[in-house]
C-alpha cells in the first residue's frame, strides 16, 4: 500500500468504502426477497403472474389487504386471518413462556439443590437434545392421540416445550452466580423461593428475554408438528394456512392474498425481535453478575 | 449481642477431617480474629459458626443456645463476605433493607435502621445507587452496613478487607475498630493478614492445619508464642528459628559461638530470635560475628539478611534505617538474653 501514489489514509478510505459496499450488497441480498413479497402483496394476481413483477408498490394494496382480512380466502376453510394469527400467537407465546418456566425450574433444581441422582437428571435432560421433535414424532403423536389432545392448543404446545436447550442455557447462567450471593441471601433469611424470586429472577431477566425471543420465533415458524396434530382448519397456524392457500395450478392460487398473508406472518416475529432487541443482545453477550 | 462458644468442633469432608476439634469461648462484645495461612481452615470454621457449613461433631452455641442444626437465618448473625456479595440488581438501600424486610420488620423501622447504619458508615449519598456504581471501599461499607442494620447477636467477617488496596485497607481497618468500639458487638473476624489480626483483635486464634495453635491476646501471641508455627507466622519479618545446643548455661549457636544464658530448658533445642531482639554492637561479651548477604531498606527500618560466621544459618536483623551498612559487611551482634524463645525440636512446643 505504501507505494507513494496512494497514502495509507486514502488506502484505508478505499478499503472502508469497499467494505461498506460489500455489506450493503449483503443487506440487499437478504432483504430483497422480503421487500419483493411486500411489493407483490400490493399488486393484482394478473400483474403478479405477468412477469416481470414491478419493483415499486402497486395500486391494489388496500383491496388485497381488505380482501384478506374480510375472509376472502375460501381455500383454508373460511377461517379468518385473525383467527390464524391468534392461534399462532397463542402457540408461540405458550411455547416461549412454557419453556422458560420449565427450564428455569429444572435448571434451578440442578444447580442449587443437592439431591440423589442429580447428575443423572442432568444427563437425562441433556440427552433429549439428541431427540428433536422430528425424531420422536411418532411416539409423541401416539401420546397426543391417547391423551385426546389432537386439535387442541395443549397438543400443539406441550410437545414443543419439552427440550433441553433452554435448561442448559439457564444452567450455564446460574453457575456464574457466585456462591456468596446465595450464602448472603441465606444469612439474610431468604429461603429457596425468596432467593429465586428476589435475587435469581431479576438477575436472569436478560437471559429470559433472549430465550423468549428465540423460542417465540421457534414456535411461530413451526410447521411439521402443527400440520400433524391439527385436523380442523380452525386450529391451523398461519404457516399451515399459507401452505394450504397454494394450489398446484398457478392460475388457481390467489398469489396477491398469499403475499398479504406472508407479510402478516412475518410481521409479529419481526416486531418481537425489534422490540426486545436491546435485551436480547444483552442476554446473549453479557454475563453480568 | 451474645457469647459464642465452640466446643470441640470438628469437620470432615468425605471422611477427611479438616478441622480437628476447636474449642473457643468468645465473651460477649469481644473481638476475636482467626488468623492463619490459606487452607488452614479458618474460613471453614467461620462458615460453620454462620451455619453455611455443617458441623461433623461438637457443638456451637450463640448466646447460650446450641445452633448446630439451625439455618443461618435462625442464628441471629450477620456476615460480611470477602467479595461483599451485594445483590447487584438492588440499590444500596435495598441491599441493606433486604434482611429486615424478610424478617417482617415494619417499613418505618427498616427505613430508620438503614438511615442509622448509612449515617454511621457515611453512605447516605449512595443509598440509591446500585453496587456496580460504587468503588471497592464503598461496596465494602455497604456490606458492613447490611450486617449492621440487623443488630445481630454476632458479627462474622470473612476477610472483608482483602479485596481493597493497601491505603484503603488501613482506613477501613480503623473504621472497623471504631465501629466495634461504638457498637460493642461480639465479632469473629477471619484474615490471613497479621497486621489486621494484631491491630483489631482482643484475642487471636492462630490456626494451622485445622488446629487452633494458640488462643491468646496479640501481645501474648507475639511475646510468648505457644509453638514454633505461631512464632514463625506472627511477626514480620519472621522470627529467626534454628537448631542450637545447650551445655549447662552455655547456648551453643551454629558456627560454635557460645552465649551464656540464665537457664536452658533442654540439651537440644530450636532457638527463636525476633529480628528486633538482635543488636549490632562494636564490642560486647558473647557478641558473635555475622556476614551481611543483603540489605532491604524500608525507610525507618532496614532489614539485614545475614549468615552466622562459620555456619550456613541465616539470620534476619532489624536495624535502624540510617545504619551505614552494605552487602558483604561483617558485623558483631549480640542477643537480648531475656527475649530468647526455646522450642522443642520434636514437636515444636514452647519450652519454658
Amino acid at each position: 500500500m505504501h507505494d507513494g501514489t496512494t497514502s495509507p489514509l486514502a488506502a484505508r478510505g478505499a478499503a472502508r468504502t469497499l467494505a461498506h459496499l460489500w455489506m450493503i450488497l449483503g443487506v440487499i441480498i437478504v432483504a430483497f426477497p422480503i421487500y419483493y413479497v411486500f411489493i407483490a402483496s400490493t399488486h393484482s394476481v394478473q400483474t403478479i403472474l405477468r412477469p416481470p413483477l414491478p419493483l415499486l408498490p402497486g395500486p391494489e394494496a388496500a383491496r388485497n389487504y381488505g380482501d384478506a382480512f374480510s375472509g376472502g380466502i375460501g381455500r383454508i376453510g373460511g377461517v379468518s386471518l385473525w383467527r390464524l394469527l391468534g392461534n399462532t400467537t397463542l402457540i408461540a407465546l405458550g411455547i416461549a413462556v412454557g419453556k422458560i418456566a420449565i427450564s428455569m425450574a429444572s435448571a434451578y433444581a440442578i444447580v442449587f439443590f443437592r439431591f440423589p441422582f442429580r447428575m443423572a437428571c442432568f444427563w437425562l435432560i441433556f440427552i433429549t437434545l439428541m431427540l428433536p421433535v422430528e425424531v420422536r414424532i411418532q411416539p409423541t403423536y401416539k401420546v397426543m392421540v391417547d391423551l385426546g389432545l389432537i386439535d387442541t392448543y395443549a397438543g400443539l404446545i406441550l410437545p414443543l416445550i419439552a427440550s433441553a436447550t433452554a435448561t442448559l442455557l439457564f444452567r450455564q447462567f446460574f453457575m456464574t452466580i457466585p456462591d456468596e450471593l446465595l450464602e448472603a441471601a441465606r444469612v439474610d433469611g431468604a429461603g429457596p423461593w425468596r432467593f429465586f424470586k428476589d435475587i435469581l429472577w431479576p438477575l436472569s431477566l436478560t437471559n429470559v428475554a433472549a430465550i423468549f425471543v428465540i423460542q417465540f420465533i421457534y414456535g411461530w415458524t413451526q410447521y411439521l408438528w402443527p400440520l400433524l396434530v391439527t385436523n380442523s382448519n380452525e386450529m391451523n397456524t398461519i404457516v399451515i394456512a399459507l401452505k394450504k392457500m397454494i394450489s398446484f395450478a398457478d392460475a388457481d392460487t390467489p398469489w396477491n392474498l398469499v403475499m398479504v398473508t406472508s407479510v402478516l406472518a412475518i410481521l409479529p416475529p419481526i416486531l418481537v425481535v425489534v422490540l426486545m432487541q436491546r435485551w436480547f443482545v444483552k442476554g446473549l453477550v453479557e454475563t453480568e453478575k | 449481642m451474645a457469647r459464642i462458644q465452640l466446643q470441640d468442633v470438628r469437620k470432615s469432608y468425605a471422611g477427611q477431617e479438616v478441622i480437628h476439634g476447636v474449642t473457643i469461648d468468645i465473651a460477649n462484645g469481644e473481638f476475636v480474629v482467626i488468623v492463619g495461612p490459606s487452607g488452614c481452615g479458618k474460613s471453614t470454621l467461620l462458615r460453620m459458626v454462620a451455619g453455611l457449613e455443617e458441623i461433623t461433631s461438637g457443638t456451637i452455641s450463640i448466646g447460650d443456645r446450641v445452633v448446630n442444626h439451625l439455618e443461618p437465618r435462625d442464628r441471629n448473625i450477620a456476615m460480611v463476605f470477602q467479595n461483599y456479595a451485594l445483590y447487584p440488581h438492588m440499590t444500596v438501600r435495598d441491599n441493606m433493607a433486604y434482611g429486615l424486610k424478610l424478617a417482617g420488620m415494619p417499613k418505618a423501622d427498616i427505613d430508620a435502621a438503614v438511615a442509622r447504619a448509612a449515617a454511621m458508615l457515611e453512605l447516605e449519598p449512595y443509598l440509591d445507587r446500585k453496587p456496580r456504581a460504587l468503588s471497592g471501599g464503598q461496596r465494602q461499607r455497604v456490606a458492613m452496613g447490611r450486617a449492621l442494620v440487623r443488630e445481630p447477636a454476632a458479627f462474622l467477617l470473612d476477610e472483608p478487607l482483602s479485596n481493597l488496596d493497601a491505603k484503603l485497607r488501613v482506613q477501613m481497618r480503623l473504621q472497623i475498630k471504631d465501629l466495634h468500639q461504638r457498637t460493642g458487638q461480639t465479632t469473629l473476624y477471619v484474615t490471613h493478614d497479621q497486621v489486621e489480626a494484631m491491630t483489631l483483635a482482643d484475642r487471636l486464634v492462630v490456626m494451622e492445619k485445622g488446629v487452633a495453635q494458640q488462643i491468646a491476646t496479640p501481645y501474648e501471641v507475639y511475646t510468648t508464642p505457644a509453638n514454633e508455627f505461631v512464632a514463625g507466622f506472627i511477626g514480620s519479618p519472621a522470627m529467626n528459628i534454628f537448631d542450637a545446643r545447650c551445655e549447662g548455661q552455655d547456648l551453643i549457636l551454629p558456627g560454635g559461638h557460645r552465649v551464656t544464658v540464665a537457664s536452658c530448658p533442654a540439651e537440644a533445642i530450636r532457638l527463636g530470635l525476633r529480628p528486633e531482639d538482635i543488636e549490632a554492637v562494636t564490642h560486647a561479651p558473647d557478641a558473635f560475628p555475622v556476614v551481611l548477604q543483603s540489605v532491604e531498606w524500608l525507610g525507618a527500618d532496614a532489614y539485614g539478611y545475614c549468615v552466622i560466621e562459620g555456619s550456613d544459618t541465616r539470620l534476619t536483623l532489624r536495624m535502624p534505617g540510617n545504619a551505614p551498612l552494605a552487602k558483604g559487611d561483617r558485623l558483631l551482634i549480640s542477643l537480648s538474653r531475656s527475649r530468647l524463645h526455646f522450642f522443642s525440636p520434636e514437636d515444636g512446643r514452647r519450652l519454658a
